[in-house]
């Protein structure tokens, strides 16, 4: 299995409030609410650590649930948020000018 | 020789809302005389405009009746159109011009743009909501058409002062925010009062069978926000800076929720 290598779109807006992270499309002005996982993913998009590391490390840890399982739900997600313009993913890493683009706390 | 051109006498007139004078200039005085008579109260004197518009008059395009509002930045110029009118605005030179029919609906609503896009950069923002002053301090109260903007401004007893019933103007101070009244009405087509007084509370509106205060989350009190805030603008960084903006202004002011009935005692809750 390839891996999957996540980093967030310089191009939208994040913020961290009391527990919950929000993501605005800079394109369209429209807002996400991240849930846990997401969040998560968020995070951890550095373009540079692959998804079943992060997984493995961040959300197995979190969450009881089974690392198969666990990576197959997370690629799924991933896929959406990338959909939705949030993250990029790639089969390769992914070089980042600035790993905290768009996000402000 | 007959004589080739003709001088044709420039109207002009200064409509000063949340501090920022804009220069209107026009050839028509009866388009002059309706604006007069439409910013009563928010005519200035600056001198120095933050922007000058000059404005064309001209017939209803009606291929492009319906288009909706589009705002544009290209090659250091802003574009805006809607079906009423079309402008530019370059702020580099603080000048543009608008072409609309002799109504006072188009040229309000680039105003409106104009103000968002400047305060965008400011930390400031125009928000869905009525606002007014009381006891030295401001109150805002938003929510979507039909939440309760004009009722809850047309139950305010004589001491307070309404800013507005439809759009508040937010400007950013370094130790918190200002809200200026604005001449941009909603159902109670009256213009607020041209002043201004540090925000003390932003209530979302709820109406219900009694009045009361809630606690809003800091989530859910920066969604609310967001979903009441105008812009207008396809541009990222702009819109970059005004989500910031909306999360700093809930940083700094006290959010709530004020569910309400159509009955003044409501604002025994206020101030």
């Amino acid at each position: 299995m390839s891996k999957l290598y996540m980093a967030r779109n310089p191009r939208v807006a994040a913020r961290s409030l009391d527990g919950e992270m929000m993501i605005m499309s800079g394109r369209d002005s429209t807002l996400f609410t991240l849930n846990k996982t997401a969040t998560i993913l968020w995070q951890s998009a550095d373009g540079a650590t692959p998804l079943d590391e992060i997984v493995k490390l961040r959300i197995c840890t979190e969450f009881e649930v089974e690392p198969a399982e666990a990576l197959q739900d997370a690629e799924t997600l991933a896929r959406e948020l990338a959909s939705h313009e949030i993250l990029q993913i790639s089969e390769e890493p992914i070089p980042q000018r600035n790993p905290t683009a768009g996000e402000s706390r | 020789m007959p004589q080739l051109t003709t001088e044709v006498e420039q109207h002009s007139l200064v409509i000063e809302i949340g501090g920022m004078p804009v220069r209107v200039n026009t050839i028509d005085p009866g388009f002059l005389a309706m604006l007069q008579n439409r910013y009563s109260g928010f005519v200035g004197e600056s001198e120095d405009a933050e922007v000058e518009f000059d404005v064309e008059l001209a017939p209803p395009n009606p291929a492009d009746r319906d288009a909706d509002v589009e705002v544009k930045y290209r090659f250091g110029r802003w574009s805006l159109s809607r079906g009423d009118f079309r402008a530019e605005w370059e702020p580099a030179a603080r000048r543009g011009w608008i072409r609309q029919t002799a109504n006072p609906y188009s040229i309000d609503a680039v105003l409106r743009i104009v103000h968002t896009l400047v305060l965008a950069r400011q930390g400031g923002f125009l928000l869905h909501s009525a606002s007014a002053i009381r006891n030295g301090k401001a109150f805002l109260f938003a929510g979507v058409s039909e939440a309760g903007k004009t009722t809850i401004s047309r139950l305010a007893p004589p001491d307070v002062t309404l800013l507005t019933d439809e759009i508040s103007y937010v400007r950013r101070q370094s130790d918190g925010y200002i809200a200026f009244g604005t001449p941009f009405t909603g159902e109670l087509a009256k213009l607020g009062e041209n002043v201004s007084a540090p925000i003390a509370a932003l209530y979302l509106l709820a109406k219900g069978r009694e009045n009361r205060i809630d606690p809003v989350p800091p989530g859910e009190a920066a969604r609310s926000l967001l979903a009441n805030l105008l812009f207008f603008a396809e541009d990222e960084e702009l819109v970059q800076a005004t989500f910031h903006s909306a999360f700093e202004f809930v940083n700094r002011v006290p959010v709530s929720r004020l569910t309400f009935m159509p009955d003044a005692r409501v604002w025994e809750l206020i101030g």
